[in-house]
């Protein structure tokens, strides 16, 4: 359904290399965490999906067809900042996917259209538990509803991959809780593939059904850029797959992760 | 630092160094007539008054006209439809620039050079190619506000987050739609602190263009006066002008506030 495949891919900007040989098969409907140090190229590797940046070597397919070199509908997207539009209410905020789709020259709905739309829009900001401030401007928002917010808005128009760029790190613990116990659910329930970001370990696997670490695993002094970040760890953490290791040291402590994983998932279910 | 005044104190404080200017004028222009029953330098304020009077609601005696009214309406005129033009380019021009880094690149560089031109220097050229008439005077507004316009509105354009416009691109929107929908809307609040700060070059192009050729206008009237050495008409135009300028600044400072109430969140009240 929404299959990604990257393949040897490389990113190199001049002389310095970010990312080399780069080899992922992301199956359909994965939770997939992408961790590792500042720098790594978590973000650069986000971007390629998302189609704003391109690789320089090496391919990325989407279900088997080269992947589209600009962002489109169906990969939709929430950055740590700046999701929203400031400009535009709550509910228009939503809204305007739908008119992106529906009205090429203008962007806006009449009427019937309209309505249909809104009431679409109503039910996704239902679902995140933004109802009752539709008529608030985003400013008018903390930062978690606006994460949301921008969650709700990329569910609209029902992308096949949903990128999240560390969307929950620049919130406090409580509110980062609570997000993480809206984004499983959501995820289930639109049976899209999911491929986060993020700095926090424990998110990462608690959220993810697989989680791959980005690193340099080779450093040249006299050459910084010389080396680029490699997939260091990938890590299956559904329970019925046995848990496939690259490079990995340690399995036991693997196992340990993966059972607390399970654990949390099971609290976020409850 | 601390100390905020309250609202009505601070009118109060904002009209103490008017009336100390008024005061000041009041005491040297009794001074210099005491001294000089002809002075006509600083004519006290009942001349201004009774200049004004005669030049808005008594008919020149040779053209018919209520001479402050026709000179206004002359003025606003060429200064409604220069800032319009230049709007209207400065908006369409400054958005694609900012917008399609492929109309930046071909335009970036000709509108950085373009401001670059000080408008009072074309001024003859354009007096020889568009005329005496209307035309020139408008041209000559249009010149020396939308280069500043453009390269204002791109520059807001670049400093949009990026994340907005990938963000607009994941829900499907074209450039033409991010365009229109993202960037155009987020842009209308610095395009209008923008034409407020168009205002007062507008009005500098626009009076030496009507003080050098025209037969009607407020500049016009104020370099005609000066040959009269008529303060008292002169000082009170200037107070119109002054005034007119000020109006509409304010007048677009409240409509920028209404009609972009999310822009305007975080400032004081």
């Amino acid at each position: 359904m929404s299959a990604i495949s990257v393949r040897d891919v490389w990113v190199e900007y001049g002389d310095q290399i970010v990312l080399e040989r780069i080899n992922l098969e992301i199956a359909s409907g994965t939770f997939l965490s992408v961790v590792g140090p500042s720098g790594a190229g978590k973000s650069t590797f986000l971007r390629l999906i998302l189609g704003q940046e391109r690789p320089s070597r090496g391919a990325i397919l989407l279900d088997g067809a080269p992947l589209p070199s600009e962002p489109g509908a169906d990969r939709g997207v929430v950055f740590q900042r700046y999701s929203v539009f400031p400009h535009l209410t709550v509910l228009a905020n939503v809204l305007i996917a739908y008119e992106f789709e529906a009205s090429r020259m203008l962007a806006r709905l009449k009427g019937q259209a309209r309505r249909a739309a809104t009431a679409k829009s109503e039910t996704l900001l239902e679902a995140v538990g933004l109802a009752p401030h539709r008529d608030k401007y985003p400013s008018a928002l903390s930062g978690g509803m606006q994460q949301r917010l921008a969650i709700a808005q990329a569910l609209a128009r029902a992308p096949r991959v949903l990128l999240l760029d560390e969307p929950f790190g620049a919130l406090d613990p409580g509110t980062r809780a609570q997000m993480h116990a809206l984004i499983t659910p959501l995820w289930r329930q639109h049976g899209m593939t999911v491929i986060m970001v993020t700095h926090d370990i424990k998110e990462a696997f608690g959220l993810g059904t697989r989680v791959v670490a980005l690193d340099r695993s080779r450093h040249d002094p006299q050459a910084p850029g010389r080396f680029g970040a490699i997939v260091t760890y990938d890590l299956d953490l559904t329970r019925d797959t046995p848990v496939p290791v690259l490079g990995f040291g340690k399995p036991i402590e693997t196992g340990r992760m993966g059972a607390k994983a399970d654990q949390k998932e099971a609290q976020h279910d409850a | 630092m601390n100390i905020v005044p309250q609202r009505g104190s601070r009118i109060f404080l904002a009209f103490v160094p008017f009336f100390l200017i008024a005061l000041i004028y009041v005491v040297g222009s009794t001074e210099r007539r005491a001294a000089n029953p002809d002075d006509k330098l600083l004519p006290p304020v009942a001349e201004m008054a009774q200049a004004a009077h005669r030049l808005a609601f008594e008919p020149d005696r040779r053209s018919g006209d209520l001479v402050l009214w026709t000179d206004t309406a002359a003025s606003l005129r060429r200064l409604a439809i220069g800032l319009g033009v230049a709007t209207a380019i400065g908006l369409t021009v400054g958005l694609a620039v900012g917008v399609v880094p492929v109309a930046g690149a071909t335009f970036g560089t000709l509108v950085a050079v373009l401001s670059m031109i000080p408008p009072m220097a074309i001024l003859p050229i354009l007096f020889i190619v568009f005329g005496l008439g209307e035309l020139s005077k408008v041209v000559l507004i249009v010149f020396g506000v939308t280069p500043c316009l453009i390269r204002d509105l791109a520059m807001t354009v670049a400093n949009l987050p990026k994340e907005q416009l990938v963000k607009a691109q994941s829900l499907g929107a074209s450039t033409w739609q991010v365009a229109i929908r993202v960037v155009l809307p987020q842009i209308m609040p610095r395009l209008i602190e923008s034409l407020r700060l168009s205002i007062g070059p507008a009005f500098l192009f626009l009076i030496s263009a009507e003080a050098i050729a025209a037969d009607v206008g407020l500049g016009y009237r104020i370099f005609l006066m000066r040959r009269y050495l008529s303060m008292d008409i002169i000082l009170p135009y200037v107070a119109w002008i002054t005034l007119l300028a000020y109006g509409l600044d304010f007048a677009l400072a409240m409509l920028a506030r209404r009609a972009f109430p999310w822009a305007y969140v975080e400032e004081p009240r």
